[in-house]
């Protein structure tokens, strides 16, 4: 007699270790699914939309378009090469928002599945990840076609931005384990989240530098752990330099630190959070 | 062959908890937290259930609605832990599941076999392995690359039911979806289920159909107000449970 598992899966319900490891071994057995999600994810996409993966590529040189009008042409700000200083900084800040506030809405999702099968949560929160990588490594192909396009000389330095977006991804995998723990038991947190990253897109410089910010104001710049995730991308490709190291070991220890506090949180908590009220 | 129970019960109580004012919002949750007034109702779904399946033993669950049937399957399935006592489950199991549940009607039948399949934990290569096998089952592959929102409530319930049963779990719990499909399909599904069962797997099903759990199952376990009241043959349970439903005598 041939079964389709080789070992007897024995689940004990009084076993229970350390529910950080279990939960982790537990993504780790159900990455199938991740892979499953993310291709369901931008199959959907593609496949509704007339424009499809080309729509990836316009909205980030329309939303670019647009911002070069309203700050470099009339406002004036004085920025070198504004279309790629925005670009850089823009379509890191797309990623992160929308990994995050994607996980937020695939809660229904979540619980809808998980009322009936047991499956970790935490495959949402990483393929939210995954599809919001794969969008940023689309966008890339309109920035680098602006790059060359507006006659900045190609880097070196480039090679170092996979390194950035490893980073940034741990940042917003942390993020978004928070937001999506938090929003499967209150319904008004993917509402409150959407707000809280708008106003914290103002507070990241994106649109202006941190030259700019006035002295006095500039605490919420630093505090703010998204000024230095942007950099780590931003310096490769727009600088044609590497982050420095306090601004690299700033984004390291803010990536970790939210990766390991919204592990934790959500392993502790999503089991009573995961089943409503 | 003296095996380990595959599924072991014991003491097994599980509490819904109700608040008493549903507090959904945040913003409410943390007002209340500072007033001191959240409280909560408790219903208690499942109360000291101790029961063992032994591997390849074909057991139906009867009983009336809001009784614990389903309840009893999600401490199985690990949907919900146990609020009190203790599961262990020996092998996989699969419930089976309506497709394109969570899913998206726009992917094809063939897509969200594949997705099914690692919702259960399997991978891609091994679902695709399967497809063919699970099409001709479901009589399907004409229809396997059309969108899923185009398929009759029945044929998607065709392609589950093929998939549940083809991936081979162990322990497959069947929840009021076993009649699948016309009646010539039934009769199919029925045939699956017993090679199931020559092959040792063990199988769980709710059903409000006496004759179906007669027809299908060697014991039966009739669950009122979240107790096992009774457990036996299912010829004799279904019977007591009739004429309890029949004349309201007790069990």
């Amino acid at each position: 007699m041939t079964s389709a598992t080789p070992a007897p899966i024995v689940y004990d319900s009084a076993r229970r270790g350390l529910l950080f490891v279990e939960e982790a071994k537990a993504l780790w057995l159900y990455r199938h699914l991740v892979a499953e999600l993310v291709g369901r994810d931008i199959k959907v996409r593609y496949k509704r939309s007339v424009l499809g993966v080309a729509w990836t590529m316009l909205s980030p040189l329309l939303n670019m378009l647009a911002m070069t009008w309203v700050f470099s042409l009339v406002m004036r700000m004085d920025v070198k090469n504004f279309p790629v200083y925005f670009l850089t900084g823009s379509i890191f800040w797309a990623f992160f928002a929308g990994a995050t506030s994607h996980a937020a809405s695939l809660t229904i999702d979540a619980a809808e599945i998980t009322k009936r099968v047991y499956i970790p949560r935490s495959v949402f929160v990483v393929s939210a990840v995954g599809v919001a990588l794969v969008n940023l490594c689309l966008s890339l192909v309109p920035l680098f076609l602006i790059i060359l396009f507006t006659g900045f000389p190609i880097h070196a330095s480039w090679l170092f931005v996979p390194v950035s977006i490893l980073i940034g991804a741990l940042f917003t995998t942390g993020v978004g384990l928070i937001v999506f723990t938090l929003a499967s038991r209150f319904v008004d947190i993917k509402e409150t989240y959407l707000v809280l990253v708008g106003a914290w897109f103002f507070v990241t410089p994106i649109v202006y530098t941190q030259a700019m910010v006035p002295e006095r104001f500039r605490f919420i710049v630093r505090y703010n752990p998204m000024t230095y995730l942007v950099e780590v991308f931003r310096a490769p490709l727009y600088d044609g330099w590497l982050p420095g190291p306090k601004t690299l070991a700033f984004a390291a220890l803010a990536a970790i630190s939210s990766l390991a506090i919204g592990w934790l949180f959500y392993a502790a908590r999503i089991e009573e959070y995961g089943r409503g009220s | 062959m003296a095996a380990e129970p595959a599924v072991e019960l014991t003491g097994v109580s599980l509490s819904y908890r109700i608040p008493k004012e549903a507090v959904q919002t945040f913003k409410e949750y943390a007002i209340r937290k500072l007033q001191g007034r959240i409280e909560h109702g408790e219903l208690l779904a499942l109360r000291d259930a101790t029961l063992s399946i032994e591997p390849g033993e074909r057991v139906g669950v009867v009983g009336p609605n809001g009784a614990g049937k389903s309840t009893l399957f999600r401490v199985i399935a690990r949907v919900r832990r146990p609020t009190q006592g203790r599961v262990v489950v020996r092998g996989s199991v699969a419930p089976l599941l309506e497709l394109g549940l969570g899913f998206h009607g726009e992917l094809t039948g063939r897509e969200n076999v594949v997705l099914h399949g690692a919702v259960m934990g399997h991978s891609r290569r091994d679902m695709e392995r399967r497809m063919e096998s699970i099409a001709a089952f479901a009589e399907l592959e004409a229809f396997l690359d059309a969108p899923l929102r185009t398929y009759s409530t029945g044929m998607a319930a065709r392609l589950a039911f093929s998939v549940a049963t083809d991936v081979d779990p162990d322990i497959l719990l069947v929840d009021e979806a076993l009649s699948v499909g016309d009646e010539r399909f039934q009769v199919k599904c029925h045939a699956r289920m017993a090679g199931f069962h020559e092959r040792g797997k063990t199988f769980l099903l709710v059903s409000h159909s006496l004759p179906e759990i007669v027809a299908n199952c060697s014991r039966a376990l009739w669950i009122s107000e979240g107790r096992v009241v009774q457990d036996g043959p299912a010829e004799a349970v279904c019977a007591a449970y009739h004429a309890w439903a029949q004349g309201g005598t007790p069990a």
